[in-house]
């Protein structure tokens, strides 16, 4: 079981990403940006950061980038595909996931802790009993999550809905609760086939205790269980 | 003899002149040149002679400052101070001010400021780990402070967010002293194995001089004589064309570059490109190495159509890096640029004259002695004269005005002292900034210091030892008495520190102050070296870089003297480490120190009186010194659960911040016969409020007693409520109200 993580121009969590995998037991390796060989890895995640300065939109030239291709190509063979923060929007840019994100209501960055609610999703990456409430951090200015009313209603249908923000009881409150404003306080989605997943919090920080937390470890292990059971 | 921009003799001076030079200085640069200096000349010696670049009115009061120790590998004179903190890694850091460009334009003025001291830091072969932002503003009643201060921090985050390096840490305070001129001092931390420490220093005749990241345009021209080295007058906006822009997605691959660079030994020198721009990195490393510099300007990539030969040496466009290889490494180092999207050019070559050669194409349009540029500026003796207002302020006695007494008027005035925006939560900032990344941040923002790990989850080494980092300095009590305050501004930098179970290795420091041609100010300036220098000597703890900010001033009236201190301790085991809030019902809170009657310059005068006078509380160094050595062993035997000091607002603030930041209430006594309001928030220094479990008191009192240090169980932790004595008794959930939205609700005109 090998984690590939790509590098783009201007990614700066790829380190925390190999080094999470690494805390964890397993193996991890870094794929250039502009590489095309995706082979000997088992799983690809696309890190947070500002893939060429998220200029433009965020991760709008990253999706051009030569490795996207093959991104495509592997997710299409069902491989687990994550993008976590700046690779989420990557994958919403490549039209791997639905939707987009926009800029954080109150137009702020927001770096804190955040309670996560796992919903019953087709997400073949977590094996978490629905309610499940994670603490885990997130880190953007873009995490605003928004799709058309049709696009959200099939989601809920499929099961593509994974994480919602939410209180530190699992409820989730009147008005919301998303800090950055997104759309039925959405924090994480996955396609329809579920092997696409991708989410604005950072699991990679909270997996070592030392660094606050062990919620994160929940998604590298579902990765990894799962392509252990199916082999 | 540079022929095409060739000055007539009477109009050289006042060129000169009209460019920060005074006229004896011209007449320096006459006599090292023989003969009249060009136009690229004037404009060189002028900012390399700027005190924002010479230290010229500065130089000779910083060399009261201990520089050396055991651990320092790289003192003051480069990039920045590198210390050793042990298993063969090294940290770098370094503090530096941006002030006058971000009271212009706030947001760039921040966010450059963040690129620039970055850049020091991974220019010494350093990965940056983190960074850390001392601000001053005026109060926040006033549109444009709201504007400046918001700006400067969505500058920093924009900024350092971007880059991948956590913002860990800082502070902030508002005072009308800093109304027309706002400080943002950046603070940066670098992380390197020794053996790849790196110096700017140009050697090996024939090598080549390579230019690596942005083009250079007409942006920042003169930003460190017009800026950086005058005051500020009502012309300040005409000089928005003066603060440069910066590009944080470039810079993050100029680190990216670099330190790839680096690792694989391709680079002789590496030097970045700040204040002065080309002129200034490309003469530095000359004269350090003692060799000379040939440039072609012609070669350098530019973003603007028909650039002079001054505007190219002097630009301070960012993220530009200069690099010195050999021949033979070229299309190596050429290679890992191209990698990372990254222009690279070669523009000139070492010599062995020593002199500093700029030509455009085959005309030379400068040509002098390297090492004049970057060591001959004129070193002055400026005037002192103890400034009258001191006599005025100190002889005020605050123990003469009506104080509050009763538990109601005291209790309502902890929530008015707590809710004071130079006491209240920080929240609202720090979490506009990336604290986490790099995976090392183990005590977030919010205790009094952060708390780093050392390793490098891209090397794949982590270790069990860390680093704790604090800013300080109280501006309030520099004004009163800077001799003292700068002690302070030390001493609760070390507490901080000390409170976070670390042991003070080394300091950086951002010296700001107003005009030192005014006796007065001088008279401050000198006051605070002096008070520094003599803590550090104290302390064994050496400075090992920093930066003085002149010129701070709107109106002919200048801030606070404002010395700040950045200090990093070293936590020889992370599992020792110690953060503030209260952790368990029914441990015993322990006050270590005695508080004595100090209000003078105290926040409680302030929010209460409206009145910033009186003798700023004393500070005994042995004593301080006493009390971080108990705190050292105490926090080692493992009894100590929290560690607070008492600092603005005195321990009322103190027990309530540990109060909320554990979610937990206590019953207290001030430990004090003073009448309550003294006893409440006096700023006594040396004193740090502790708990540990009840069993463990004995043990820590015995502990305190060999250090001789003033050891009281004050009461228990527990409840939802604050009782402090029968002084104050007020509710967890007022407390926080009055603690934590105060910043936020303050920025939107609230």
């Amino acid at each position: 079981m090998r984690f590939g993580v790509v590098i783009f121009p201007g990614s700066n969590c790829e380190q925390d990403v190999v080094h999470a995998a690494g805390h964890l037991g397993y193996e991890a390796g870094y794929i250039w940006h502009g590489d095309t060989d995706l082979s000997g890895y088992d799983a690809i995640v696309l890190p947070g950061g500002f893939s060429y300065g998220d200029y433009i939109r965020c991760g709008a030239v990253a999706r051009f980038s030569p490795v996207m291709s093959e991104v495509v190509r592997f997710a299409e063979a069902g491989g687990p595909v994550i993008g976590i923060c700046n690779g989420f929007q990557i994958l919403t840019e490549a039209h791997l996931l639905p939707g987009a994100l926009l800029r954080n209501r109150g137009l702020k960055f927001i770096c804190k802790t955040a309670d996560l609610r796992v919903e019953e999703s087709a997400c073949q990456w977590l094996d978490l009993a629905p309610g499940t409430v994670l603490r885990i951090p997130i880190n953007h200015n873009e995490g605003n999550y928004i799709c058309d009313e049709e696009t959200l209603a099939r989601m809920e249908a499929n099961g593509q809905i994974v994480l919602r923000y939410c209180e530190a009881d699992g409820s989730r409150a009147e008005g919301g609760s998303a800090p950055n404003g997104a759309l039925d306080d959405i924090a994480g989605i996955c396609n329809e086939r579920g092997n696409v997943f991708g989410l604005m919090p950072h699991p990679e920080r909270v997996v070592d205790p030392l660094s606050g937390g062990t919620d994160g470890a929940h998604i590298f292990e579902g990765i990894v269980r799962r392509i252990a059971e199916v082999g | 003899m540079p022929t095409p921009e060739t000055l007539p003799a009477d109009l050289a001076p006042k060129l000169a002149v009209e460019l920060g030079l005074k006229l004896d200085e011209y007449e320096k640069v006459v006599a090292i040149l023989g003969r009249v200096p060009s136009v690229t000349e004037l404009y060189m010696y002028s900012l390399m002679w700027s005190e924002h670049c010479s230290y010229k009115h500065s130089r000779k009061a910083l060399k009261m400052f201990p520089t050396a120790g055991d651990h320092v590998l790289q003192g003051p004179g480069e990039n920045a101070g590198v210390i050793s903190v042990g298993d063969g890694w090294a940290v770098a850091f370094k503090m530096e001010s941006h002030n006058h460009p971000s009271a212009i334009e706030p947001y760039q003025g921040a966010a450059t400021g963040v690129g620039g001291i970055i850049r020091d830091i991974f220019t010494m072969g350093a990965r940056p780990i983190a960074s850390l932002d001392s601000l001053r503003f005026g109060t926040l009643d006033e549109p444009r402070q709201r504007y400046l201060f918001e700006g400067a921090v969505a500058g920093i985050g924009g900024y350092g967010n971007c880059l991948g390096v956590p913002t860990v840490g800082g502070e902030v305070y508002f005072d009308k002293a800093y109304e027309g001129n706002c400080l943002i001092n950046a603070m940066a931390i670098g992380l390197m194995r020794e053996e790849n420490l790196t110096r700017a220093v140009a050697a090996g005749v024939g090598n080549l001089v390579l230019l690596i990241g942005s083009t250079t345009g007409r942006d920042g021209i003169g930003g460190a004589s017009t800026l950086a080295s005058q005051e500020f007058d009502e012309k300040a906006e005409d000089k928005r064309p003066s603060v440069q822009v910066g590009d944080p997605f470039e810079e993050k691959l100029l680190i990216e570059a670099c330190l790839e660079l680096l690792d694989a030994k391709l680079l002789v020198a590496l030097g970045d490109l700040g204040a002065a721009g080309l002129t200034s990195s490309a003469s530095e490393m000359a004269s350090r190495g003692g060799v000379g510099l040939d440039i072609d300007v012609t070669k350098v990539p530019q973003r603007e159509e028909a650039m002079k030969p001054f505007e190219i040496m002097v630009s301070e466009s960012q993220e530009r890096m200069l690099a010195i290889v050999t021949p033979e490494d070229l299309a190596a180092a050429q290679a890992v640029c191209a990698k990372w999207g990254l222009r690279s050019t070669v523009i000139g070559e070492v010599t062995g004259t020593g002199r500093f050669v700029v030509r455009e194409g085959d005309v030379v349009v400068a040509d002098m002695p390297a090492a004049t540029l970057a060591h001959d500026a004129p070193v002055y003796d400026p005037a002192m004269e103890r400034p009258a207002y001191l006599d005025e302020v100190q002889s005020f006695d605050p123990l003469a005005l009506p104080h509050p007494t009763g538990r109601d008027a005291l209790s309502a005035t902890l929530l008015e002292v707590l809710a004071s925006p130079n006491i209240c939560s920080r929240k609202w900032i720090w979490e506009q900034y990336d604290h986490q990344v790099m995976l090392n941040t183990v005590v977030l923002p919010g205790s009094d210091a952060a708390v780093l790990r050392i390793g490098d989850t891209g090397r794949g080494e982590m270790t069990g030892v860390g680093i704790a980092v604090s800013t300080d300095c109280n501006g309030r009590y520099c004004y009163l008495d800077p001799y003292v305050g700068a002690q302070i501004a030390f001493a609760e930098a070390a507490r901080n520190v000390a409170c976070s179970g670390a042991r003070p290795a080394a300091i950086t420091d951002c010296l700001n102050f107003g005009n030192p041609e005014k006796p007065e100010v001088f008279w401050t300036f000198h006051e605070s070296v002096r008070g520094l220098a003599d803590a550090c000597t104290a302390f064994g703890v050496p400075v090992i870089s920093g930066n003085v900010s002149f010129y701070n001033e709107s109106f002919g009236q200048p801030i606070y003297p404002t010395p700040t201190v950045g200090l990093v301790g070293i936590v020889n085991d992370l599992d020792d480490r110690c953060t503030m809030e209260f952790k368990n019902d029914g441990d015993a809170v322990v006050l270590l120190g005695r508080t004595k009657a100090e209000l003078g310059g105290s926040e409680y005068l302030a929010v209460m009186h409206g009145m910033v006078a009186g003798k700023p509380p004393a500070l005994d160094l042995v004593d301080e010194r006493r009390l971080h050595e108990l705190l050292a062993n105490a926090i080692l035997t493992g009894i100590i659960r929290s560690a607070h000091d008492c600092s603005g607002g005195g321990i009322a603030v103190a027990l309530a911040e540990s109060c909320v930041a554990g979610g937990r209430g206590a019953t207290v006594t001030t430990g004090s016969d003073l009448a309550d309001a003294v006893a409440l928030f006096s700023e006594t220094q040396s004193r740090v409020v502790v708990t540990v479990a009840p069993d463990h008191y004995d043990a820590l009192k015995r502990l305190a007693a060999t250090h001789g240090i003033p050891c009281e169980n004050i009461g228990r932790v527990g409840g939802d409520r604050l009782r402090i004595g029968d002084a104050v008794d007020v509710s967890l959930a007022d407390l926080r109200d009055a603690y934590e939205p105060t910043l936020e609700r303050l920025v939107h005109g609230g």
